[in-house]
């Protein structure tokens, strides 16, 4: 391989894993909504897609970075999935009907209003946020003066990236060491054994529909420097969420970061060597894959390893 | 089952375009909504055969549908032929087709089935966007050649097409693989212990609910005369109002797809004329699909006794 090709896998292995560090953001939210709830939220996207919005209105008037407005969306996003959960999933829990993939198809209907909302507000027009670091970025060469090859590492992605990284260190203590993530987990695994053990299962649902939509508002902030917004632009992100939730394995938190940096590393080989448009492409090729072969995701493969020592 | 009220319904369809002799109405402009109108019947049925018998929810047949409206493009483009062959062709490439996304995503259960569905559309989507030299890609294919000017003789073959899928979901509804169905959607372990041999019977209700929805898609590229991936392999203006018409009308009922068409094409038609209204149509659509699945889960025709309560005050429940 000749040091121009070196360059170019590097690269793209690079942007593939700051990519993925997102996308695993993207995924935690959704898959600790499916651990808790039992219920693929195909409205995921578009509530990212609100928390873009709120990081592009504070932009736009008052000026804010958008890594700051993540402490004005997270709040908001929170509260619109507590009430999202409390006024429309739940009565559609207690429904009796004879398909039981009504709460999927509820989860549809709620995307597609937030959609249509956004374009009637904002029109479709495509936005960036001109943030005047967007096209900075650290140079291999600057710090190894004559290395044989070129790298660089974007600066907006990567403070988003590590961001994502401080998000998902967070959320593990949150749900590995306090009360209320035990509580949580313990309603994942077995929700009329928490309910025994003295746990308000309702409240924890609620709570965790807000929470996975305030990831993916964090998420939504994260992306808007380095992202052009429209209002149709989270069905894409909804998909992605899915892919990575069965990729990871359903409820893992751990295989969702697993899952996201996958998908994005693969993402970003299949935009290099085979073209831009056939990126989406490789993702659902992967996603079908792991449905036939691996269904219980990555983490059946952890759980598999643990036991067999 | 009786037919009268069947061929009732068939005969006063059959005398609509007659709306050309009444003055002062846009003929041609209602035509086109009868059409659509008896299109997404069609759609309907067919996802109703497949999610609302059988129990495995497609969100999906945006794949078929498109899938059908290619091959009579693509007969047209590249073989010179009457796109109207499409409609023929479309069985044996439809069929194919259904039979090996059933393959893979056959073996899977309930939501994951459901995921695995969008996923083929979506697929199937960007495959036709970027196979540029075999579809076209985003220029789409545009049918030269209209067959007729006038709209009457398209609503006479959609109608007709309608009728004897009707017929056809009734006949299955009614033989012992309609039982079959059924009981696999109620529960699959309980079929499969009683020897139903669940996997093939998916199979079978998923390639003949795919054929029908071919069929949709081959008559909309004869009627439109053009197709591109991003209109027939639309993830929401094909396979959620697919589940969307069904939903509204009834699922697993016999009229549920056929009155849920009515109220969603001529609602999405009505909403659209109204100044300003005009573009929030997917917020209403949605936030009526959030109302019917919280209020009335089994559609319009299945909770009717429900809402003809509603409908008359006074009497208690």
């Amino acid at each position: 391989m000749s040091a121009a090709k070196i360059e170019v896998l590097l690269q793209t292995l690079i942007s593939g894993l700051l990519l993925g560090g997102l996308y695993a953001l993207i995924g935690l939210g959704m898959t600790i909504i499916m651990g808790v709830m039992k219920i693929i939220n195909l409205a995921h996207g578009e509530l990212m897609m609100v928390g873009m919005y709120v990081a592009y209105l504070l932009f736009a008037w008052a000026h804010i970075d958008p890594y700051l407005s993540i402490l004005v969306a997270v709040p908001l996003l929170f509260f619109l999935g507590v009430a999202l959960q409390k006024y429309l999933v739940n009565p559609v829990l207690k429904v009796d009907a004879i398909l039981p993939e009504n709460q999927v198809i509820l989860t549809v209907g709620i995307g597609m209003v937030l959609a249509n909302l956004a374009t009637i507000i904002f029109k479709s027009d495509y936005r960036t946020t001109p943030v005047d670091y967007a096209t900075k970025a650290w140079y291999l060469t600057d710090l190894w003066k004559d290395s044989p090859i070129e790298l660089s590492l974007s600066f907006p992605w990567t403070v988003s990236f590590l961001f994502a990284v401080g998000i998902t260190a967070a959320l593990w203590f949150f749900l590995s060491r306090t009360d209320m993530g035990k509580s949580i987990r313990a309603t994942a695994q077995d929700k009329d054994a928490a309910m025994l053990m003295g746990v308000n299962v309702e409240r924890m649902r609620v709570f965790t529909f807000g929470l996975g939509s305030a990831l993916v508002g964090a998420a939504g902030c994260l992306f808007l420097p380095i992202y052009y917004l429209y209002p149709d632009v989270g069905g894409q992100f909804t998909l992605t969420g899915f892919v990575i939730t069965i990729l990871g394995g359903l409820g893992s938190t751990v295989g969702a970061i697993i899952g996201g940096l996958i998908l994005g590393v693969f993402e970003s080989l299949t935009a290099t060597y085979v073209g831009m448009g056939w990126a989406p492409v490789g993702r659902f090729v992967v996603f079908m894959l792991v449905l036939v072969f691996v269904p219980g995701g990555v983490a059946s493969l952890l759980r598999r390893r643990r036991f067999g020592k | 089952m009786t037919y009268r009220k069947p061929l009732l319904i068939l005969a006063l369809l059959a005398v609509l375009p007659l709306i050309r002799a009444v003055p002062g109405v846009n003929a041609n402009y209602w035509l086109h909504n009868f059409i659509l109108v008896v299109m997404w019947t069609i759609i309907g049925m067919s996802w109703n055969l497949l999610s609302g018998y059988c129990g495995q929810v497609s969100f999906g047949h945006a794949a078929f549908f498109g899938i059908g409206a290619y091959t009579s493009g693509l007969l047209y483009v590249k073989f010179g032929l009457s796109a109207w062959w499409g409609m023929l062709a479309s069985i044996p490439v439809v069929g194919a087709a259904a039979l090996l996304i059933g393959f893979v995503c056959l073996r899977l259960r309930g939501p994951f089935f459901a995921l695995a569905t969008i996923a083929v559309g979506v697929i199937l989507r960007i495959v036709a966007e970027n196979l540029t030299g075999f579809t076209g890609g985003d220029m789409g294919i545009m049918i030269r050649e209209r067959t007729w000017v006038e709209k009457t003789w398209y609503y006479y073959i959609i109608l007709a097409l309608a009728a004897g899928t009707f017929w056809f979901v009734d006949r299955i509804i009614a033989s012992k693989l309609g039982y079959y169905f059924v009981a696999i959607r109620e529960d699959q372990d309980a079929a499969e212990s009683l020897g139903i041999d669940t996997t093939r019977y998916k199979t079978i209700a998923l390639v003949l609910s795919a054929v029908l929805c071919g069929f949709a898609g081959a008559f909309y590229t004869n009627y439109m005369g053009y197709i591109d991936p991003k209109v027939v392999f639309a993830l929401h203006d094909i396979s959620v109002m697919a589940i969307m018409v069904v939903m509204v009308g009834g699922v697993a009922t016999r009229w549920g797809p056929v009155l849920g068409a009515v109220i969603m094409i001529l609602m999405a038609e009505i909403i659209r004329t109204i100044p300003k209204v005009g573009t929030a149509h997917h917020t209403l659509f949605g936030v009526l699909l959030i109302v019917v699945i919280i209020f009335l889960p089994n559609g319009v025709v299945g909770d009717a006794a429900k809402l003809r309560r509603l409908l008359r005050p006074g009497r208690s429940a």
